[in-house]
């Protein structure tokens, strides 16, 4: 059953990206200001928002195993998030570029790279914290309690730096294409945004069994260095 | 409630007179801090100090800082300390608002000696609006302390402590040394606290506000097993 | 009246069950010793009694009451591998410190009297941290007993110590008992212990593989109880 669904969503995905590449490069004409370049928008913003769902669901699922103490969420946490910090370092690369291109400097001291920068860092801690610790139990509850302050302080460095860049003006990536985008150039980035969730689900659901597998093993060598 | 603070404030107590014992993370924190102090000087240009000296003086406090946070929890660890307190009758928010507050003392202390210090090597006025100033420097202190104090505790029991406590709490006191910063960079330039400051005012209450509470209901968690 | 009632408790470490199933009852006035071969589970219980862990499944009540909550808390010493005292702060402000932790109004008093109890009276302002090895561990016994706990908590409390500071654990234990409270204690040392025990538990591989009274084959043959019970539970 498991694997089914894993395979219909990579089709899913892989039908919708394969089907939308050809929509972006063939079909959707040229942005006014910003010329070709402008297309990485449609693997930017899909992906910012993909992260970021990611890591509500790390809330969510942390809070769920303080509460429940099923390790299942904690498996969750942890996939979930490392395959969001995926996604969040194709947030920066392509931030990067597209800054490159646009500004002709590598990086932008601009509200969203800076907040997705330091919300890459406090998950890396994150991971960074599974690794140090062995013992499984230990290892859920304390990376529970971390992803729950990550994700406060998250909110609040978005909210902080970009206050911080409205009273310091700076050259501004508009990242933030809604209203403005002419019609026929919209549909792309919900399109990919659907293939990028179910990618990321794919990728989650790996990484759980994974995780599974692992703690059997983990508990099976304690059994036998402890009889 | 009254039983709870007094407990907390035992806990405070014993923390500070075991501390005023040896003096040792109050005398390596100050020289540490002045060292530093020193190194700006040779990284920037003295004559436009002025520019950054807000956000180097919170520099200068966050890394002291994480001298004393970093012991906070690390000393109940010898003769097991921690576990005769967890086993205590001491709620574990009581032993975390506790620890915070002497973390807190320790580190005004260590700050009421760098910030004269930095205002004589620099040649900056920092009392002009002194009520501002020193209102700026207990509110952020308290929100480098609070979060400071809870990593400790959450990093007490492995055995990279010293690698994890710095890797995690640093991205976490982000906002609240932003808005420090931004305001001390005010004062120190001949600007009160007024008018669009007050954002950052208001940033620097409520990150104290969220991460206090948060810690305190959380603590209890990180600590019993 | 039952001091402390073990139901049910399991605790896993990830997927591993360290301890399976472990339920005992223990009454009043009891001395328990605690048997077990490294490994099988014991200090593991152990926390869980004394409120320093949680147990996954289950529950540990302590006098009726659960055992994290603070007015149970005040009622349980505790006494581990460490001396769990403060090096910089002196023999009586230790003892002073933890007699105001376990809500003691006269901790000042307490403190001396312990001090004298433990033969300490006269380093009572010295720095634990340059104290002997014997000196703190009479002063960690001390800081168990301040607050005259019902129930006494010890995690293989005679291991290191020498035959002064033996005797007087001993003599101590037996008081307590007088008094009615309830003690605890796990150990290697299975002379000393059994000849204090009234009953014993042992655990094995994570069970309770006999929960009752001391046997008269125990004394003077400790190692009676593990040959005959240790198979029982695979």
């Amino acid at each position: 059953m498991r694997s089914k669904i894993l395979i219909g969503l990579v089709t899913v995905a892989v039908a919708l990206l394969g089907w939308n590449l050809y929509n972006i490069f063939m079909v959707v004409p040229d942005e006014a200001n910003q010329g070709a370049i402008f297309r990485i928008i449609y693997i930017h913003l899909p992906t910012i928002f993909t992260g970021f769902l990611g890591f509500m669901v790390a809330l969510v699922s942390s809070i769920l195993y303080l509460t429940k103490g099923d390790m299942k969420y904690d498996a969750l946490a942890a996939g979930v998030t490392e395959v969001s910090l995926v996604f969040a370092a194709i947030v920066l690369v392509t931030g990067s570029i597209w800054a490159r291109i646009i500004w002709g400097v590598w990086w932008a001291w601009e509200p969203r790279l800076t907040s997705m920068l330091i919300c890459w860092l406090t998950y890396a801690g994150y991971l960074m914290l599974r690794r140090a610790i062995d013992e499984p139990a230990q290892r859920a509850r304390l990376s529970a309690v971390v992803s729950i302050f990550g994700f406060v302080e998250v909110i609040i460095v978005y909210k902080a730096i970009d206050w911080f860049r409205t009273l310091h003006p700076q050259p501004v990536l508009s990242v933030r294409g809604g209203g403005g985008m002419a019609k026929g150039m919209e549909g792309p980035i919900y399109w990919n945004l659907l293939a990028f969730v179910c990618l990321a689900t794919a990728m989650v659901m790996i990484r759980m069994k994974q995780d599974e597998t692992s703690r059997e093993i983990d508990s099976l060598r304690r059994e036998a260095h402890q009889y | 409630m009254k039983l709870f603070l007094s407990q907390a404030l035992t806990i405070a107590a014993k923390d500070l007179r075991a501390e005023w014992r040896t003096k040792e993370a109050l005398n390596a924190s100050i020289a540490f801090s002045l060292v530093i102090l020193i190194l700006f000087s040779f990284a920037i240009d003295p004559e436009s100090m002025p520019e950054f000296a807000g956000g180097l003086l919170w520099l200068v406090f966050s890394f002291a800082g994480a001298l004393v946070l970093n012991r906070s929890f690390a000393r109940e660890t010898q003769n097991d300390c921690l576990d005769a307190l967890v086993a205590s009758p001491v709620p574990s928010a009581a032993l975390f608002l506790g620890k915070t507050a002497a973390n807190f003392s320790m580190l005004l202390a260590v700050e009421s000696v760098c910030l004269p210090a930095f205002g004589f090597l620099f040649n900056i006025s920092w009392w002009t609006y002194f009520w501002s100033m020193v209102a700026v420097v207990l509110l952020g202190t308290w929100g480098l302390t609070v979060v400071g104090t809870m990593f400790s505790a959450l990093t007490v029991n492995l055995r990279l402590r010293e690698l994890m406590l710095p890797t995690l709490v640093y991205p976490v006191m982000i906002p609240a040394l932003m808005a420090a910063m931004e305001l001390t960079h005010d004062l120190l330039n001949g600007q009160p606290l007024a008018g669009d400051n007050l954002i950052w005012l208001r940033l620097l209450i409520g990150f104290d506000i969220i991460f206090t509470a948060l810690s305190v209901t959380l603590v209890d968690t990180v600590l019993v097993g | 009246m039952i001091a402390l009632e073990a139901d049910a408790v399991w605790k896993y470490f990830g997927d591993f069950p360290a301890l399976r199933d472990v339920g005992f009852k223990i009454e009043a006035g009891s001395i328990v010793a605690l048997l077990g071969r490294n490994g099988a589970g014991k200090t593991t219980l152990l926390r869980i009694l004394s409120g320093l862990a949680k147990p996954s499944k289950g529950s540990v009540k302590i006098q009726g009451a659960e055992v994290r909550d603070e007015p149970t808390r005040r009622r349980i010493g505790v006494l581990g591998h460490g001396i769990s005292l403060y090096d910089e702060l002196s023999a009586k402000e230790n003892l002073i410190l933890f007699g105001k932790l376990y809500g003691l109004d006269d901790a000042a008093k307490r403190a001396e009297y312990w001090l004298e109890k433990t033969g300490l009276e006269r380093v009572r302002d010295g720095l634990v941290r340059e104290f002997s090895r014997g000196m703190r561990q009479r002063l960690a016994v001390a800081r168990t007993f301040i607050h005259e706990p019902e129930v006494l908590l010890f995690d293989e409390p005679f291991t290191s110590l020498d035959d002064k500071a033996i005797a007087v654990l001993q003599r101590l234990i037996l008081e307590a008992k007088e008094r009615g409270s309830t003690v605890i204690m796990s150990t290697h040392q299975l002379r000393e212990a059994i000849e204090l025990a009234t009953h014993a538990v042992l655990i094995s591989k994570g069970k309770v593989a006999y929960a009752g009274e001391r046997r008269q084959e125990m004394i003077g043959d400790p190692g009676w109880l593990y040959r005959t019970y240790e198979g029982e539970s695979a």
